[in-house]
């Protein structure tokens, strides 16, 4: 029967499961050795950026829930874990859930008024959330070491260095470290999606009421997403941490306001209806690091990009770029076979 | 059964339901009244989705006003709405199971729970389909399995038939007429189709201006002179 079928595994699923598992062991076993250190470094922050693109990639694209805030929120995930580092023995791994989960908790509490709001007031919200962190993180000088909290020292050496795990403490190990919890990351949110939760956010989705009228608990289902959308950037924040090593608040650019819009503008571009628009969006949140442009000219880039989008594809880059490929190529493929039929092809 | 007494709803200076009171016994039960008259607000009301400033609703005798909103569902309280609400992109079969899953219903009876709601709309050979590629006849056959699956005890129906051609509005009102018989549910109707409304329901209530203004067997409605007032206007002397 034709119901039997939605429990069997399709061979498409199974066909992509084996490329993205290929994909996976590329990026472990061959990038690395076939890198530069630089370009190491580069794609272990697309990494870091794509956890943090995904909870907002879940958050807007599943729920569809605005949040300013992901960028400030990795920012917190990085104090909570370099102050974890500095104060406790904890493992890596053990830091990095205990990070993920504090933010999360902040994140939730800053998500409280999508109980109520949404589209642009809720947006307002966190945006100011982002504006908050941007201004506390230069005050208090963000911590780098010292006693407390808010410990910061002023020692020439720049303050006590963010350990890393003592598996990856090399340069190459440590971008493994972060791809392989990056896709962890993925599968949770895969997992999520293909949920009880997942068809939950996507009632919510089309629309309130009626997700209320199906036996929605939408207040539940909202905050979860919050929760788990924070969560994310908290353990991204975590492994920013490590990959920096030292912490200042003039590296947290990121916690600057206009990043989070622009992250708002990458996932957009990248795609909200797929979870590897997330990734597209990583790629490009580092567009500085592939190609050195004026980061002005960049905002005006992603402004176009944003409208280009939503005018022509809102699937996002991650759709269009395989569809135009695909349309390319059998325009190209038709245009070889016309000049093969020509007449003068004979002679 | 439904008991609405004096249910009154008010929007600032507007009414839409000005004391309301009426009684839905079994079956198939319709609901009409022209545009404006309070016919979406009244099930908004029982949905909980828009709260009274006064009356009751008892449904099987239990006040259902005091259940939360999400909770109704689980209840046994199922709508559909004017606008199609199935998730284009998910399958049929993720569509109805949402509802199910979110409605109390078990894991275990879950397939079985979705494939008897497909197999009373007849869309069982497509439950893998995504809703977005179906035709609108079956998108809004889709609604009506998400409105029927699991343990429905009152299956309220908002203009199931809106956009769509005779023949298949036939075919959608042989389906709601048996919904009371196949699971024991009271359906309320809400359309503008009077032939699909006289088809499938025993009874009707006709809503004006927020008030009822007639109710009891529908070919006996249908015939009444306010209603025809009320859909047809009035000669105005000069």
């Amino acid at each position: 029967m034709a119901t039997g079928k939605a429990l069997r595994i399709q061979p498409q699923t199974s066909a992509r499961a084996v490329a993205i598992s290929a994909l996976l062991l590329f990026c472990l076993l061959a990038l690395p050795a076939l890198l530069s250190t630089y370009w190491v470094k580069v794609l272990t922050a697309v990494a870091i950026f794509a956890v943090v693109a995904l909870g907002l990639n879940l958050l807007f694209g599943r729920v569809g829930l605005v949040s300013l805030g992901q960028i400030a929120l990795l920012a917190v995930g990085s104090w909570i874990a370099a102050r974890l580092f500095f104060l406790t023995n904890m493992p890596f791994p053990v830091v990095l859930l205990l990070t993920g989960v504090l933010t999360a908790a902040i994140g939730t509490l800053v998500g409280l008024p999508a109980l109520r709001l949404s589209g642009l007031h809720l947006a307002l919200i966190t945006l100011m959330f982002a504006g908050v962190i941007a201004i506390v993180a230069p005050t208090t000088n963000f911590p780098n070491g010292g006693s407390g909290v808010l410990g910061h020292t002023e020692s020439s050496s720049g303050g006590l260095v963010v350990r890393r795990p003592g598996i990856a403490e090399s340069d190459a190990a440590y971008f493994r470290y972060t791809v392989i919890v990056a896709a962890i990351m993925f599968l949770l949110a895969l997992a999520h999606v293909a949920s009880k939760t997942g068809r939950a956010w996507a009632a919510i989705r089309q629309s309130e009421p009626a997700a209320l009228a199906a036996g929605v608990n939408t207040t539940f289902y909202k905050l979860y997403a919050f929760t788990l959308a924070s969560f994310m950037p908290g353990v991204a924040g975590g492994l920013y941490a490590g990959y920096v090593g030292r912490l200042y608040s003039y590296q947290f650019s990121g916690a600057r306001t206009i990043d989070s819009v622009t992250l708002l503008a990458t996932v957009l571009m990248g795609g909200i209806f797929s979870l590897w628009g997330a990734v597209v969006a990583a790629l490009l949140q580092n567009w500085f690091a592939f190609f050195e442009t004026n980061p002005d000219f960049l905002l005006v880039l992603f402004g176009v990009g944003v409208l280009q989008v939503l005018v022509t594809a809102p699937e996002g880059l991650v759709t269009q770029l395989p569809r135009d490929l695909r349309n390319l190529g059998r325009l190209l493929s038709r245009a070889v076979r016309r000049v093969g039929r020509s007449p003068g092809s004979a002679t | 059964m439904i008991e609405v007494e004096r249910l009154t709803v008010r929007f600032g200076g507007v009414t839409p339901l000005d004391a309301v009171t009426l009684t839905f016994p079994e079956g198939t039960c319709g609901l009409i009244g022209p545009n404006g008259a309070g016919k979406t607000t009244f099930l908004n009301v029982l949905s909980g989705l828009v709260r009274p400033v006064a009356g009751s609703v008892r449904a099987f005798g239990e006040d259902l006003l005091r259940i939360t909103d999400f909770r109704r569902a689980r209840w046994g309280l199922r709508r559909t709405f004017q606008q199609e609400q199935a998730i284009q992109r998910l399958s049929i079969f993720d569509n109805v199971g949402l509802v199910q899953e979110h409605c109390g219903g078990s894991r275990g009876s879950r397939r079985r729970d979705v494939e008897r709601a497909l197999e009373f709309i007849g869309l069982e050979q497509l439950a893998d389909e995504r809703v977005g590629m179906l035709s609108a006849r079956h998108r809004r056959l889709v609604e009506v399995a998400r409105a029927v699956v699991g343990e429905p005890r009152v299956v309220l129906l908002d203009e199931p038939g809106a956009g769509l051609p005779d023949e298949e509005t036939e075919h959608l009102g042989r389906v709601i007429r048996r919904i009371p018989e196949a699971f024991g549910a009271l359906v309320v109707l809400v359309d503008h189709d009077m032939s699909l409304v006289s088809g499938c329901c025993g009874m009707t209530a006709v809503l004006d201006f927020g008030k009822v203004i007639a109710s009891g067997p529908t070919n006996e409605v249908l015939r009444d002179e306010h209603v025809l007032r009320a859909y047809l206007g009035t000669e105005e002397q000069v």
